[in-house]
């Protein structure tokens, strides 16, 4: 299976990742089973799959929330970082997460978490967080949304609705220009209408910004329309890799049948080929 | 009239050099959610401290900021515990309160240290401004000290640094998705608390003219119930209303208790006394609303 890259250079390479949780007790489970991923600069990538696939653990994988068992590794921009865990990670990753309240800080205003999402991975020092710059900076990018934040810097975050509180955090996770953003089925809570909005937001701020994205959604048909490609994951493994060529030609009766041979048969081979849509 | 004028006095010096600890209290509890109970251990090394230096014939000044210094090391420690350990907070604060006891015992190489003789910071303060001792004195003090404290603090939490003290309480999971070590912000809340608390332990060692190794019973409680006070009674917000708010809080609670004693109270009745007085202002606004008919959150159980 051929991948179409966008950009030119490899931005993220993963190699041999396995992760198996509750090792050597009755509730082992491996979560991933044998993963091998190259991500090219400015990729948009969807990534469906069901429960239980190992879609959130691979991004916990890139974030470096924890690492893979041993004998993978993970590369970012040509520099390993397997073993560069936790916050060390950070100033490569953006992510947005499910629910609105991981990815702010509630008790804060808008301007102050903009602040901290700011100086991602930088020293911190004695200087103010916020000043007319910064502030100036903050309204530009809050206005690319369109909700009106940009007039309501000092607002407390907790005050916001799920929807705006969502929207934030894409801006929070952007504002830096990290490597690679993770959204990890960041609309999944929203009603359809705000999640609609929150997703065009993050496409067009994905373009904007031409940021490299990895999408995680439960939605075949937002995994057919954005992005210009779209993995699919079982039981902790990629079964499906395709470029924007094929997914066009893709309808979502086409991805349900492909998945549904995908999860009813065991494959000796790490992908299939989609025989219908091509 | 004067005993009201002696009543609001006391309550002015106390409201002060309390909200010290209150104010430390609140960046442990409040700011960092990190619940640090070693207070009651800090307030009485800073006495401890600064006493023994001072009969040793340190200029009670240095006296009083090394008494400061050795509440930032113990807040560090009991933020090592926590972070480095992964010792619960909880835990962490129960364990130095502890350990300290017997550490301020050695200090002071017995249970107390007598300064009636000594030469302290507030005897210096008097002679400066030609003032005769007494309460004049002790809030001239108290309150220069205080100032300093607030100017820098406010000025403190809202740079980058202090922004990130904050944020880690709220949500430290995001505030480390965006690179920040939170073990070294959670290091340095605790140890600027507790270095609040010992500078008003050796404040109020120095004004009692005694250091003793019991005075930091119940600080703990008396910094929440003041920060309780004050958020129940001035409903501040941003950084610069909340510090007030500590200090107004003191205030009221330390007035209350002054009354009580005046009142004829035994001072066995004033742990009571402070429980009421939390109650209420956590009640009143409570019971207000629910004759209003208005929607009622849940009871928190943390």
């Amino acid at each position: 299976m051929t991948t179409k890259a966008t950009g030119n250079h490899r931005l993220l390479q993963l190699k041999s990742i396995k992760k198996v949780f509750a090792r050597g007790t009755i509730d082992e489970v491996t979560a991933l089973a044998s993963i091998k991923l190259d991500i090219y600069d400015q990729d948009f990538v969807t990534v469906i799959g069901s429960n239980g696939a190992g879609k959130t653990t691979l991004l916990n994988i890139i974030a470096g929330v924890y690492p893979p068992e041993r004998g993978g590794s993970v590369t970012i921009s040509d520099e390993d970082v397997t073993h560069l865990l936790g916050y060390r990670r950070a100033v490569y990753i953006g992510r947005v997460w499910q629910q609105p309240e991981t990815g702010t800080a509630g008790k804060l205003t808008i301007e102050e978490n903009l602040s901290l999402a700011l100086l991602r991975g930088q020293s911190r020092g004695l200087k103010g967080a916020t000043n007319k710059q910064r502030r100036q900076l903050f309204r530009e990018e809050l206005a690319v949304l369109g909700l009106g934040l940009e007039n309501r810097l000092n607002t407390p975050v907790y005050t916001l609705s799920g929807g705006q509180r969502q929207a934030l955090s894409l801006v929070m996770a952007t504002i830096s220009k990290p490597a690679i953003l993770l959204l990890d089925e960041h609309i999944a809570t929203l009603d359809p209408k705000t999640a609609k909005t929150v997703l065009d937001l993050t496409d067009k701020i994905v373009r904007l910004e031409q940021m490299t994205t990895i999408m995680v959604t439960h939605n075949m048909e937002i995994a057919l329309n954005y992005g210009n490609r779209l993995i699919m994951m079982h039981k902790g493994r990629i079964i499906v890799d395709m470029g924007e060529a094929k997914k066009k030609a893709l309808k979502v009766s086409d991805l349900v049948s492909a998945f549904e041979r995908a999860a009813g048969e065991e494959f000796d081979d790490d992908t299939i080929l989609l025989s219908r849509g091509e | 009239m004067d005993i009201f004028g002696n009543i609001l006095g006391v309550a002015c010096y106390e409201g002060l050099v309390f909200g010290l600890v209150t104010i430390g209290v609140y960046i442990t509890f409040r700011v960092l959610a990190f619940p640090d109970l070693s207070v009651d251990g800090t307030f009485p090394l800073g006495g401890a401290i600064a006493a023994v230096l001072i009969v040793a014939g340190v200029n009670p000044f240095l006296a009083t900021l090394a008494a400061l210094g050795g509440g930032l090391v113990a807040g560090l420690v009991t933020g090592l515990l926590n972070t480095k350990l992964r010792i619960s907070a909880l835990l962490a604060g129960i364990l130095m309160m502890v350990g300290l006891y017997s550490i301020n015992l050695r200090i002071m190489s017995g249970a107390n240290v007598p300064l009636l003789r000594e030469v302290t910071s507030f005897d210096v303060i008097a002679e400066l401004f030609g003032l005769h001792g007494g309460l004049a004195v002790s809030i001239t003090l108290v309150s220069v000290v205080v100032t300093l404290f607030f100017v820098v603090l406010n000025w403190f939490l809202r740079t980058e640094i202090g922004l990130a003290l904050r944020a880690t309480g709220d949500n430290e999971e995001m505030v480390r998705g965006f690179g920040i070590d939170t073990d070294k912000t959670v290091l340095l809340g605790c140890s600027v608390s507790n270095g609040l608390v010992a500078l008003a332990g050796a404040l109020v060692a120095q004004n009692q003219g005694f250091s003793d190794v019991g005075m930091g019973i119940g600080m703990i409680v008396l910094g929440l119930a003041a920060v309780i006070i004050g958020e129940g009674l001035f409903h501040p917000k941003g950084i610069a209303p909340i510090l007030l708010a500590c200090l107004g809080g003191t205030f009221v609670y330390r007035l209350f208790i002054t009354i009580a004693l005046r009142l004829g109270m035994a001072p066995g009745d004033l742990k009571l006394i402070t429980a009421l007085l939390v109650v209420m202002v956590l009640a009143v606004p409570y019971l207000q609303k629910r004759m209003r008919k208005e929607w009622l959150e849940p009871a928190k159980r943390w």
